[in-house]
């Protein structure tokens, strides 16, 4: 199979230079086919991508994503401050905005979207003193994003000003603030829906929800008010088609317009079509692999160094990933703000892994730990981040295979996986993971993945304190400049150390039909249709 | 008639509940947990404590299935822990499309089926009894994703004679009675709507109907035969009888009683829900819903969609019994 990215990208570069010549037209209705239903649509419980491509274009959030980066520009709020200790955000919000039901968005609103998600509800309101539904599904991202931990307070000051009064100094606080669970729902339909508003959300986004028909299709209608302007489309559909070659034929036969994660080799197909063209994005994601910290076996630091020396992650990307990805020299993407080019990734050698290996005395260590092989423990799923862990896996083996070592290739059934891995099973030497990024920022890589100082759920469970005080000052500094020194120190710490191996960023290929206008690939992977339009 | 119906319908008191048992402790028995799936790598400890506490997973196995059973005997399936739904809304949702793709394929499988059996058996060993039996194997044996790609791209794709997917047109609606779109485009009067539901059934139901309809025509044949070798059909024939009217009135009548239990049998099977034909025509019906539910570990989900179908499967296998009594008389004595 041939090398697919570099083609890609350079004709979506020449295609997005064509949409910037055209001019935009109204009305027309749009078929997105995608893989598989959303699970609910009142943001603040889901979880999975499905939900929030809708909620993206349903609701709005304080901040929102820039149009193709993450940088944070203005939302629901025109304008924030933040005091100078770092623990209370003052937001400014639009006027003037309404809701789908006819309600209006105002400082209370942004209570109680937001605080209904706290453990403790330490909210104030200012006009409506809303009540909190009493039964609620969990707020998994919420939870995950340690929200109750970073969150203390929130009040409406007046209809227009909203404080968050946080715990401790977070700088990443703003960009988890554009994240889809932080969206603003209408407090009125919440009341009144109870369990049913996930299915008949209100927000104030571009689109207003009119239909779903479960496993089928959803249908979204042009919000004519919407505050920054109406969408172009008149209507857009979400179809679910789940086999992945009959989503693209769909697209050939031109049923619908955008056909998401099709097959590597429709996607060669797409781009000898006359009528399809392909749009991309680089993944805000990683693929890695890692070591079992816990164990005496991978503290040497030239043993985990021979490790990435004897890995050839070229092949691995041209390969497996049909190159729909690029090696990775760091853990956070290149598209990311931080992101530290001037490290040099280590070649592919396997002569100075062996070399690195007998200095470290690695196989006697290895005998000593009554071993005579070690293990390396594969997804057995696709990932955003690494489209099959089983076969990267076989490729690691033969690789290390190459410079001596033994490796057995383990694997569970996903959820086993994913616990075992978090206990770090003393059976586990190696393991593949990935991680795919929530709001664009460096700390949500950096910390979550390497800072095992912090919090024993990190996966790699890797412990260094100058990494440790590098990441708690980076989450507390005051200016982006001074963070992004602080990352770029951090990379420079896990270039030298290697708690683990960066293997690759996927790549995000979209074949679509030529007529769509003006469709950009976001890399938190949203899905935002507001200023697409299709030529007729 | 009345106490032979009244003994199956008790007989159905324990089937139920030992699938009832059956199931809840199969589907923990699979590795796996439901709080692992949904946060996937992002799952903290605290988080995932956090999640089983609130969906009730934390407690021990025997309490769960004490919830499930009384529950259950309440009518109520619990609600699907995925979505937070209540599974009999999921369900309800979901079953219109299974059921009306099942009865499609039903009726492509009886007729089609019947037919070529009758035919093989009154020409035994004519080249039409060797190609239909042929073709009844491969009905048989032939991947179902494999055909329904083929005959995508033969009739959607090259012909452009159907469409590919789904169950309607995105600019084509109908207004829900049955929930059964082709019933509801005659109810509601909605010529265009009833058109473009029948186009996009055809080929679902027919990849679907591909197995049940060899299964009917090889049964069809062998019971056949052995009704054609009985005394009265030669009399029938000696008495100088058409041969049609021995063949459709005479034999097929008395060769009923495996077809019809094949039948009831196949569309019990096809009621399930039909997980690969459902998935690779996008058709929105309860066999994709179950599927993505074993994806997820969603336990409540699988439970009470399992209970839902294998009920639906025992009632229908009762009413084939009565109907059997009523075909042969015979069977009420035993």
């Amino acid at each position: 199979m041939k090398k697919y990215g570099v083609w890609i990208l350079a004709l979506g570069i020449l295609w997005a230079s064509g949409a910037l010549a055209a001019t935009p037209k109204t009305g027309g209705t749009l078929v997105f086919g995608r893989g598989g239903d959303s699970v609910g649509l009142d943001p603040a419980f889901e979880t999975d991508g499905n939900s929030f491509m809708i909620c993206d274009n349903l609701y709005d959030q304080l901040v929102l994503y820039a149009d193709e980066s993450t940088d944070i520009v203005p939302g629901l709020a025109t304008s924030w401050e933040v005091s100078p200790d770092g623990l209370t955000y003052t937001f400014h919000l639009r006027k003037g905005v309404k809701f789908h039901d006819g309600t209006d968005f105002n400082a209370d609103a942004v209570v109680f979207s937001l605080g209904r998600m706290m453990k403790e509800k330490k909210v104030k309101f200012f006009k409506t003193q809303w009540e909190f539904p009493k039964e609620q599904p969990p707020a998994e991202y919420w939870l995950s994003m340690e929200m109750d931990k970073i969150v203390g307070a929130i009040e409406a000051v007046d209809d227009y000003t909203v404080v968050f009064k946080l715990l401790r100094p977070e700088a990443p606080f703003i960009a988890n603030m554009g994240m889809d669970f932080a969206a603003i729902v209408s407090p009125t339909a919440v009341l009144k829906l109870g369990p049913d508003f996930k299915s008949n959300p209100v927000g104030t986004g571009p689109f207003k929800f009119v239909k779903w028909i479960k496993d089928d299709r959803i249908i979204l209608q042009a919000n004519p008010d919407y505050w920054d302007g109406r969408p172009y489309l008149d209507q857009a559909i979400f179809r679910t088609i789940p086999d992945n070659s009959v989503r693209f034929l769909e697209l050939k036969t031109g049923n619908i317009d955008i056909c998401q994660f099709p097959n590597p080799e429709d996607i060669e197909l797409a781009s000898k079509d006359p009528n399809l063209k392909l749009v991309s994005q680089p993944g805000m994601n990683i693929g890695y692999v890692s070591f079992n910290h816990t164990k005496p076996l991978w503290q040497d630091k030239r043993i985990r160094k021979a490790i990435a020396y004897a890995v050839n992650k070229k092949a691995i990307v041209d390969n497996i990933y049909y190159g729909l990805g690029q090696v990775a020299k760091n853990t956070i993407p290149p598209t990311m703000w931080g992101y530290n080019d001037d490290i040099q990734d280590e070649p592919y050698d396997p002569e100075m892994a062996k070399k690195l290996l007998a200095e470290a005395k690695f196989f006697e260590k290895l005998k000593e730990a009554g071993q005579s092989k070690i293990t390396l423990w594969s997804m057995p799923v696709p990932r955003p981040y690494n489209p099959n862990g089983m076969k990267v896996g076989e490729a690691i083996q033969a690789d290390l295979k190459k410079v001596g070592i033994d490796v057995e290739l383990v694997t569970f059934e996903w959820g086993t996986y994913l616990k075992k891995q978090r206990e770090q099973d003393p059976s586990m030497d190696l393991f593949q993971l990935g991680w795919t990024g929530d709001n664009g920022d460096p700390d949500n890589f950096l910390a979550v993945l390497l800072d095992g100082y912090a919090d024993p759920n990190v996966r790699t469970q890797w412990k260094n304190e100058e990494y440790h005080n590098l990441i708690i000052k980076a989450k507390q500094a005051s200016s982006k400049e001074e963070r992004i020194k602080l990352y770029r120190r951090a990379q420079e710490l896990i270039h030298e150390e290697v708690p683990l191996i960066n293997l690759a960023h996927s790549l995000v290929v979209c074949p679509m039909k030529k007529s769509v206008m003006n469709f950009k690939l976001h890399p938190t992977a949203s899905i935002r249709l507001h200023k697409v339009w299709i030529e007729s | 008639m009345l106490s032979f119906i009244v003994r199956r319908l008790l007989t159905l008191i324990p089937t139920v509940f030992g699938i009832s048992v059956l199931v809840f402790f199969m589907i923990h028995l699979v590795p796996g947990d439901p709080a692992e799936m949904m946060l996937g790598e992002r799952a903290s400890k605290q988080a995932l404590e956090e999640l089983r506490e609130q969906l009730g997973l934390d407690k021990p196995l025997h309490v769960q299935y004490g919830r499930f059973i009384t529950r259950l005997l309440r009518g109520d399936l619990g609600r699907a822990l995925r979505t937070n739904e209540k599974i009999t809304a999921e369900i309800a949702q979901r079953f219109p499309a299974t059921v009306e793709l099942a009865l499609a394929a039903m009726v492509f499988a009886v007729t089609l089926g019947m037919l070529a059996g009758v035919i093989s058996a009154t020409r035994q060993y004519s080249a039409f009894d060797y190609s239909s039996m042929v073709l009844s194997l491969v009905g048989v044996s032939m991947p179902i994703f494999w055909l329904g790609l083929i005959l995508m791209i033969i009739f959607s794709l090259h012909l452009g004679w159907l469409p590919l997917s789904g169950r309607l047109s995105y600019d084509v609606h109908i207004h829900t009675v049955t929930g059964l779109h082709l019933i509801d485009g005659i109810l509601t009067v909605n010529g265009k709507g009833f058109r473009d539901a029948l186009w996009h059934i055809i080929m679902p139901a027919f990849t679907l109907s591909t197995i049940p309809m060899a299964i009917i025509a090889r049964i069809t044949r062998s019971s056949m035969l052995e009704v054609l070798r009985q005394d009265y059909i030669r009399t029938a024939k000696a008495k100088g009888l058409p041969p049609r009217l021995v063949h459709y009135k005479h034999a097929l009548k008395n060769a009923l009683i495996p077809i019809v239990t094949v039948i009831g049998l196949q569309f019990g099977i096809l009621l399930g829900g039909a997980i690969l034909t459902e998935t690779i025509f996008a058709w929105p019906g309860i066999g994709l819903w179950l599927l993505n539910a074993v994806y997820a570990r969603d336990f409540n989900a699988v439970q009470g969609g399992t209970m839902l179908i294998a009920t639906t499967f025992v009632t229908i296998n009762m009413i084939v019994d009565v109907l059997y009594a009523w075909i042969n008389p015979r069977i009420k004595v035993s």
